[in-house]
């Protein structure tokens, strides 16, 4: 072996190749722990370079061993009398070699660093979620042009110089005795065609309900579930602009940030947030550009005075809307399928309005609601 | 003597190994040539966690690896050498240390390469795997790589986990390559007739015919309990592959090679450190700066602990190993010494060579660690004899560290059977370990598994997977 020469140990590590597969393993186990992390972050608007910082622990090859008894006896070195006490065992380092390599030492922690992106689409595969397609024949449609044949008169701009050469070397082919370069009839020019393109915009309104009846968890439960709707819808349109809407016995526009922390007291009148949805919309949101999506978090209580109001805004709201989806967290199980506002929605279902209506009693509830939101939609689609 | 001797750049170390080595020859030590590299650090490290410098891809050797780096960069941990025996014996060394390191180290690796040659255990187990184990293992791990590639990630970690998660549990009283267990029981010995029954077995006029011969019955799978367990899945798994069976034979095969080195592991440390001590104290062509710095290296690797005056818990095997043979030499002479490397492991060493008066001289103490609460410990220092000093030392080194565990059946429906033997700790297994063990056999065996073993009250308890 020369000295100049590289050794291969010199390039390549087979520790730091299985400590990467050790990682990538623990990727893998961290993946269950998601809809925790997602619930933490303030992930929905968010442009998606962002990343989640997750602390995780090594992973541990297991072995049979010993049960621990609590009292273990060993063998240590020093000045040290019978009935001496000491109150931390000192574990210094050995310098040992050999086959055994000691997976043993203190504790140690490290942080892994998750694209959110990344995780959607693992959650994506998970779930085994349909990739929505944009709908075609009842869809909006923006104006586009796209290229299409070729005509032999034309501005000069749009002169296809290849298809031209092609045609001048064809007539050559022909016409052997025909004068050298290019005659008019070579000439060939792109044609233009207008064509509808379905609308890939879209705005999506978030309307949560906020009264007192409505806890950390349940917010949490109604975040979860509209950051994995926003996900998808933004896998289907290009431009999705996001409302967040919360209401009592009155209505607000919020930012996202406040929109989950807002807290206040008061009655329950969901008529206020469908009037204020619909007004928003008309004055920011021309239905004939957007696809509309409405998703409304409650309990299902509504103040029965309000019952007509809601029924009469909501009808008016779905005939602008693409999907409207009702989230219910509600009070306890027995109650859900009689709430006033889950009424309300299913009687709209019923009359084959686009609404859908999810129950969600604790977070694993929360991929049936996704799953079933998504599969409709495709059906929908299909 | 023949040596590579290109492999060894460095300014002088191997003119001085030439002639250390006559000299270890001259006071008796017999070894096969050694194969010296330099290598850098990070290749040590790897050296040091895999056990063998090409060996099979799994994630549980980049724990080991990150600790021993982490270790080593807050400088707890420096490792000299790393030396495989064989013929010839590989010994790397550490490209970045100093030349009198580095002298001092070739030194301590020809005490090792002797060892290994005349250690009866050594031996044996050299004999079984043969003296080309860096080789065939890394031949090995490239099947395995070439096996990922052709199977899948997945699959192969899956038959992977399993085998080395049972790495200790091989039965060292049975020789590497086993022939198969007799598929047919014996026939029962028909005992040869009393004269009574030869006379009177047979009435008046019956004719002689014999009775019609047992029909053979199959035997049992295992006949008797099997403490091999990479053995028994290998050839008895129901659906194992003839890939995943090379990969349980393979994590076989370096076990028994890992063996040695494990359960004569203070000896070896020892024999080798009072060699490299004695043979610089006696290389005169060493100049005297090289000698003291040498001197100095040694002093580190064989102090205890926590120096000289303060409390320890571990015992450094490399100075506990270093004391005994010296007290060996200064009371018995070197002849014995000799023998004694030949003949014994860590267990005879320490029962019969760590006496009473080494044992006060080390202040080598007994102690028990309890733990209430993960914030509640102490640590109480215990009166003890000399024996349970010893047994307390070797606690840790029975049956290659691992609890015994037996497969003792192969159920009909394909099922296997293990039993913990209880009896041979006293103690239960740690539950959740063993049901997470159990998990990766089943993984390969396919097929429910089970484990009998005792409860933390010490009622008996079964695990079971699928």
């Amino acid at each position: 072996m020369s000295s100049t020469a590289a050794h291969w140990y010199d390039l390549f590590s087979r520790g730091a190749r299985d400590w990467l597969r050790h990682n990538a393993k623990i990727r893998e186990a961290v993946r269950e722990q998601f809809p925790e992390l997602v619930a933490g972050a303030d992930v929905l608007t968010r442009p998606g370079s962002r990343t989640v910082r997750v602390p995780v622990r090594f992973l541990e090859h297991y072995r049979f061993r010993l049960r621990d008894t609590g009292t273990e006896s060993g063998v240590g070195q020093g000045p040290a009398q019978p009935g001496d006490v000491f109150r931390r065992p000192g574990a210094p380092g050995s310098g040992e070699a050999g086959g055994e390599g000691g997976a043993g030492g203190g504790e140690l922690e490290f942080v892994l660093e998750f694209q959110v992106d990344d995780i959607v689409d693992w959650m994506w595969e998970e779930l085994k979620l349909p990739d929505l397609k944009p709908r075609l024949a009842d869809s909006l449609e923006d104006d586009g042009v796209v290229r299409e044949g070729w005509d032999k008169r034309g501005p000069m701009a749009r002169l296809d110089r290849r298809r031209t050469l092609k045609e001048a070397i064809k007539r050559h082919a022909a016409q052997p005795d025909a004068p050298e370069g290019f005659s008019n009839e070579d000439l060939r020019f792109r044609q233009l065609a207008e064509r509808k393109r379905p609308s890939t915009r879209a705005v999506v309104l978030f309307v949560i309900d906020v009264s007192a009846s409505m806890d950390r968890e349940r917010r949490k439960l109604a975040k979860a579930f509209f950051f994995w709707v926003l996900q998808g819808l933004r896998r289907r349109y290009t431009g999705v602009e996001v409302v967040f809407l919360a209401h009592t016995n009155e209505a607000w526009e919020f930012g996202e940030e406040e929109f989950f922390k807002a807290t206040a007291s008061g009655g329950t009148v969901a008529s206020s947030a469908f009037r204020l949805a619909q007004r928003i919309l008309d004055e920011r949101y021309d239905p004939a550009r957007y696809n509309a999506y409405l998703f409304y978090a409650s309990d299902g209580d509504n103040f029965a005075d309000d019952r007509n109001a809601a029924h009469d805004s909501l009808t008016e709201l779905a005939r602008c809307m693409n999907f409207m989806g009702f989230l219910e967290t509600p009070q306890n199980h027995l109650e859900s399928a009689r709430s006033e506002t889950g009424r309300l929605f299913r009687a709209l279902e019923a009359r084959g309005l686009p609404v859908g209506s999810y129950t969600v009693h604790k977070d694993a509830d929360i991929w049936e609601a996704i799953r079933a939101f998504f599969q409709q939609q495709s059906a929908q689609a299909a | 003597m023949t040596v590579s001797d290109t492999s060894v750049q460095d300014g002088g170390l191997s003119q001085y190994r030439e002639r250390i080595e006559t000299l270890a020859r001259r006071y008796g030590l017999d070894f096969y040539p050694v194969d010296f590299e330099l290598v850098p650090k990070t290749f040590m490290m790897e050296v040091a966690v895999y056990g063998l410098p090409v060996r099979m891809p799994h994630w549980s050797f980049g724990v080991r690896y990150i600790y021993q780096y982490v270790q080593h960069r807050m400088g707890h941990s420096h490792i000299f050498e790393v030396v495989f025996p064989g013929n010839p014996n590989r010994a790397y060394l550490e490209r970045g240390n100093s030349l009198s390191e580095n002298t001092l180290v070739t030194a301590h690796v020809l005490g090792h390469a002797d060892f290994s040659r005349n250690n009866a255990l050594f031996a044996r187990m050299q004999k079984e795997v043969g003296d080309r184990i860096v080789e065939q293992a890394a031949a090995r791990a490239h099947q395995i790589e070439d096996a990922i590639r052709r199977h899948g990630q997945e699959r192969v970690e899956a038959v992977l986990d399993a085998a080395l998660a049972l790495e200790q549990h091989i039965d060292l009283n049975q020789a590497l390559r086993r022939p198969p267990y007799p598929e047919w029981l014996a026939p029962p010995e028909t005992p040869a007739p009393t004269p009574f029954e030869s006379r009177y077995g047979r009435l008046p006029g019956e004719s002689g015919q014999a009775p019609p011969a047992p029909e053979p019955r199959r035997a049992p799978v295992p006949p008797q309990p099997e403490a091999d367990l990479l053995w028994f899945i290998a050839h008895h798994a129901p659906e194992l592959e003839d890939w995943a069976r090379d990969i349980f034979l393979a994590v076989r095969e370096e076990s028994y090679y890992f063996y040695p080195v494990f359960a004569c592991h203070i000896m070896n440390e020892g024999w080798a450190s009072y060699w490299h001590a004695r043979l610089l104290r006696e290389a005169d062509f060493l100049p005297q700066a090289l000698y003291l710095e040498a001197i100095k290296a040694h002093s580190d690797v064989v102090r205890p602990y926590a120096g000289e005056d303060a409390v320890a818990l571990t015992v450094n095997p490399y100075h506990l190993g270093f004391a005994i043979w010296e007290h060996v030499v200064e009371r018995r002479g070197l002849a014995t010494a000799f023998r004694i490397r030949a003949e014994e492991d860590d267990f005879g060493f320490i029962r019969n060579c760590l006496d009473e008066e080494l044992a006060h001289k080390l202040k080598l103490f007994k102690y028990q660690h309890e733990q209430r609460g993960s914030r509640d410990e102490r640590v109480v220092v215990g009166e003890a004899g000399i024996d349970e000093l010893r047994e307390t030392l070797l606690a840790p080194r029975f049956n290659y560290g691992a609890p015994r565990i037996l497969a003792v059946e192969k159920g009909r429906d394909g099922s296997l059977s293990l039993r913990h033997d209880v009896a041979s700790d006293r103690r239960g297994l740690d539950l959740a370990r063993a049901e997470k063990v159990l998990q990766y056999i089943h993984r390969v065996w396919r097929r429910p598994v089970r484990l009998e073993t005792v409860g933390p009250e010490g009622a008996p308890h079964t695990l079971s997977v699928g």
